[in-house]
């Protein structure tokens, strides 16, 4: 074979090297530099974000008036009074029932415009109901919370004499509209998930007689199920931290431990963004506890976060 | 019928139309149900079409309803003020969102696109630190707004930047705000040029910097562009996390980047309708329209830079 | 094998495309190996082994390409063909876990030693992709691009209009070459490509299936081009088309997968290298025989 022939041209060293650099292209490493540099600036955020929640959160459980223990048990909020109590679970219950209602308008809503999307709708369809979609995902929530206040709210109400509206809030309403908010979201993350599923199992599916419908909620859905799961944790830790849409529409009082949706009930973003607007001095225990509330509400939705992220990875890595 | 014509023995026809009239008995009927289900289920399918397109039709005509009257020039040109809601506007807002977003851009194009280049093209992915720079990005698009304006309070407003409820410090909270987002659409722009073309590059023994900025960039404009476009959308009508870093001042000044108090749209909007009386509640809905048709028109941008630059690869 | 003959004047006629078996180059009959052992050799292989992480992509490759012949790399998918070639260039320094261990030398310089830049070597060695890939600019700036990058001194249009003469492409853009490319037919594309190529003056061309995204007609005019540059380049070709290989290779390198079930790996190994007209009518091994006869692969 081959081995025989090795004959090479000998490698005179005074042959003069023509692989080597023309210059030691210096630019070339300061830009690479620079870019890791701007890449890093988002790990610094949040390493940022975790050490500026986490220093005020540690003083405020040190603060003798404050227990770990009430804080997860007590169900008394009420931190700015005179006689203070830190029970965190009426807020977090508010943010729940938002989460919940939410839900309950974006699973059907999002996935069933996912299956269109992907399943059944023309390109031409397509191209007009993405932007559309894209449209509602990027309208300002004030925008939606003042909708939402002025004329969804009333609307309801009026709709439904027979149910125990009192005053202007509803933490359940307030749920709906955040709902609308999380619809664009859900319903892309898994119009992806659907979309990467193999025509192969579609086609095969088709070939045994199988219908369109059969195809979309026995075969596609089920095969996309760890993308649609993502895009469902994904839309409600968007609604865990949803701020504006809360703050108008289910109001920032009442932060007693209710399950009443007709109520309004203060959430843990309603509490965040009603307690800083004042300019509070730092180091207080006020302005302690916007943190270590900030600290759960950050803990959550990273939790939700990273569970979605690794679902999307899933399927990514079965199906791409 | 086909079957009567064809040069079949006369036993196969017969054989053929039973056996097709079988066929029809035992399928025929399921496949009426089915097709039954086929049309409810495409019926359920628009009807949640029709509920989306609803609301965001709702959502527009109940802001033009109810905002046109005070759709004026004093809308645009007039301080704030509390005694006079018929005659006043949304002046130090709509400047301070101005000067917000101009840092807000200024920002993100170069550390965006930088993150972007380095995570896509010149990072190497089995190094951990490399992987958990991807990770942290993709989290920290989910970090709820008001958790940055936390971020904002504690680090930029005060704490290590302290640069007190400025503009700038707004600018700021924002920007690192919608980065992930302009990061993860240029990441998406910059993974849709083919690596054909970086390698065609580099095979022509450019360095991989002159082929990034030549070739791989320049292709990826369009989509990059549009990335930021979105990016800027969001920021615009980001009012959370500015409660927190300032931007709630009654402010009847033009606002200035590095003193004294300044608001911003939404937040001005945000204010007014918390008010009691009837026309400040109008005024508001007048601040969303004028945010929303600024945001249609942004957007209406970005769809149509997209369409003019679809590459066939 | 005693009678020697010039490889120089060896020339590839194609008798019948269809029966690869008639292929024989009349003027190749009489060449040998040997006829090449003195000649001037590009680079030399000696025991190459690439790594893709743990696993062994292409096992001790060692051969010999020389200067301004045109070497066809052939054989079944997966036998490390495209890996050896994509070593000639160092374009697998692009992919992170790739390792390459044994000697390349390019003129007598070892490759892969720490002081080497690959961007130097690309200069030096181009490419020729398997789906034409221009960039997606004007057919001028296509050619231009490299020539401006590395600073090549000249007049640029003289130097765009030589390379696109040279790859037999003037003729039919010279008239719209502020066109995107991508308006060209693929053909075309791929004449861009290797136009490109030639437009830094490089010492070898890299060919990695150039023709494999073509119709027969595009084909035959790459192939009359590469019979062509070869008086000025070197040219290695990478090709699952024996036919190809059959007509414009002067050597031919059969490479083969060999499976280890028990660990379930692939490697790709050399199996025989030699004058293209012996590995086509009378190769040493069983395995070349069946691939060329077409009973495998």
């Amino acid at each position: 074979m081959s081995s025989s022939m090795v004959t090479a041209r000998s490698g005179d060293a005074n042959f003069p090297s023509r692989l080597r650099a023309e210059s030691p292209r210096y630019g070339e490493k300061i830009i690479k530099a620079l870019l890791a540099t701007a890449a890093a600036i988002s790990v610094v955020t949040t390493v940022s974000i975790v050490i500026s929640l986490l220093g005020p959160s540690i003083s405020f459980f040190q603060d003798p008036a404050v227990t770990l223990r009430e804080f997860f048990t007590g169900t008394q909020w009420a931190p700015s009074l005179a006689n203070p109590s830190f029970g965190v679970l009426p807020i977090v219950v508010g943010t729940l029932m938002v989460v919940s209602f939410a839900l309950i308008v974006a699973i059907p809503l999002g996935i069933l415009l996912s299956i269109y999307l992907s399943e059944y709708a023309p390109k031409r369809v397509r191209k007009v109901v993405k932007p559309l979609l894209e449209v509602l995902e990027g309208l300002p929530t004030v925008a939606i919370g003042l909708f939402t206040f002025f004329w969804l709210m009333p609307t309801i109400v009026k709709l439904t004499p027979f149910l125990p509206w009192a005053g202007p809030f509803s933490i359940g309403v307030a749920g709906i509209a955040v709902g609308l908010v999380i619809i664009p979201l859900v319903s892309s993350v898994s119009d992806d998930a659907m979309r990467s599923v193999p025509r192969g199992l579609r086609e095969g599916a088709y070939a045994l007689g199988a219908s369109k419908f059969e195809v979309s909620l026995k075969v596609v859905l089920p095969a996309a199920i760890s993308g649609i799961i993502a895009a469902i944790v994904l839309g409600a830790s968007r609604a865990v931290g949803e701020t504006m849409v809360v703050m108008l529409v289910a109001g920032a009082g009442n932060p007693n431990l209710s399950f009443d949706p007709t109520k309004g009930i203060q959430t843990m973003t309603a509490f965040i963004g009603g307690r800083a607007t004042g300019d509070i001095a730092t180091g207080t225990l006020d302005y302690n506890t916007i943190f270590a509330v900030g600290s759960l509400l950050f803990f959550m939705t990273l939790a939700m976060n990273i569970l979605a992220i690794k679902l999307v990875k899933r399927y990514r890595e079965v199906y791409d | 019928m086909a079957t009567l014509n064809s040069p079949l023995p006369k036993r196969s026809q017969a054989a053929a139309l039973g056996a097709r009239a079988v066929t029809e008995s035992v399928f025929g009927k399921a496949s009426v149900q089915l097709k039954v289900k086929n049309l409810a289920f495409y019926g359920i399918l628009l009807t949640a079409l029709t509920i989306a397109t609803l609301s965001i039709a709702a959502i527009l005509i109940w802001s033009i309803v109810e905002g046109h009257p005070r759709l004026d020039l004093n809308l645009l040109v007039n301080n704030p003020s509390s005694i006079s809601p018929e005659t006043a506007g949304y002046r130090p807002a709509i400047l301070g969102s101005t000067y917000l977003i101009a840092g807000v851009i200024l920002f993100i194009v170069p550390i965006g696109v930088a993150s972007a280049v380095y995570m896509e093209l010149f990072a190497n992915r089995a190094k951990w630190y490399n992987r958990f720079i991807e990770l942290n990005i993709q989290n920290l698009a989910g970090v709820p707004s008001i958790v940055f304006g936390i971020l904002g309070l504690a680090f930029i407003v005060r704490g290590p930047l302290s640069l007190g409820f400025v503009v700038a410090a707004g600018s700021l909270t924002v920007a690192l705000l919608v980065l992930p987002t302009v990061i993860l659409a240029s990441r998406e722009a910059i993974r849709a040029v083919p690596s054909s073309i970086l390698e065609g590059s580099l095979a022509l023994g450019a360095t991989l910097w002159q082929s990034v900025r030549r070739q791989v960039l320049s292709a990826a404009f369009p989509g990059i562009l549009t990335g930021v476009i979105l990016a800027v959308a969001r920021a615009i009508g980001e009012a959370a996390p500015l409660l927190l870093v300032g931007a709630v001042t009654f402010v009847t000044f033009d606002p200035k980047y590095l003193e004294g108090g300044y608001s911003a749209l939404p937040v001005m909007i945000y204010n007014y309708a918390g008010r009691p009386q009837e026309e400040f509640h109008t005024l508001a809905a007048a601040g969303i329209l004028v945010m929303l048709l600024l945001l249609m028109s942004i957007n209406s941008i970005a769809i149509w830079l997209r369409a003019r630059s679809e590459q066939n690869w | 094998m005693t009678d020697t003959k010039n490889p120089d004047q060896i020339k590839a006629t194609v008798i019948d495309q269809d029966s690869h078996m008639s292929i024989v180059m009349d003027d190749m009959t009489g060449v040998s190996m040997e006829d090449f052992a003195g000649r001037e050799s590009v680079f030399n292989l000696s025991d190459v082994n690439v790594h893709y992480g743990n696993s062994l992509a292409v096992k001790d490759v060692s051969l010999d390409i020389y200067k301004n012949q045109i070497t066809a790399f052939i054989g079944p998918s997966g036998c490390g063909k495209t890996t050896i070639l994509r070593c000639l260039n160092r374009m697998n320094d692009l992919i992170p876990s790739a390792r390459v261990t044994g000697s390349i030398k390019y003129h007598g310089e070892e490759m892969y030693s720490p002081e080497v830049d690959p961007v130097q070597v690309r200069k030096l060695i181009g490419m020729v992709f398997q789906k034409p890939n221009p960039f997606p600019k004007s057919i001028y700036d296509n050619v231009a691009f490299g020539p401006r990058t590395l600073g090549m001194s000249g007049n640029m249009d003289e130097i765009v209009e030589k390379a696109l003469r040279d790859a037999a492409l003037w003729d039919d853009v010279k008239d719209r070459l502020e066109d995107n490319a991508y308006g060209m037919s693929g053909g075309q594309q791929q004449r861009l490509c290797i136009a490109r190529a030639i437009a830094v003056k490089p010492d070898v061309i890299l060919m990695d299936e150039p023709c494999s995204a073509l119709d027969p007609v595009s084909t035959f005019k790459i192939e009359d081009l590469m019979m062509e540059l070869k008086k000025d380049y070197t040219i290695v070709i990478v090709t699952h088309n024996m036919q190809q290989a059959g007509r414009v290779a002067d050597l031919t390198a059969f490479y083969s997968v060999v499976s280890n079930d028990e660990i379930g790996s692939r490697t790709g190994q050399l199996i025989e290298y030699d004058t293209t007209n012996k590995i086509f009518s009378n190769p040493k091994d069983s395995r070349t025989r069946d691939y060329v006869t077409g009973r495998f692969g």
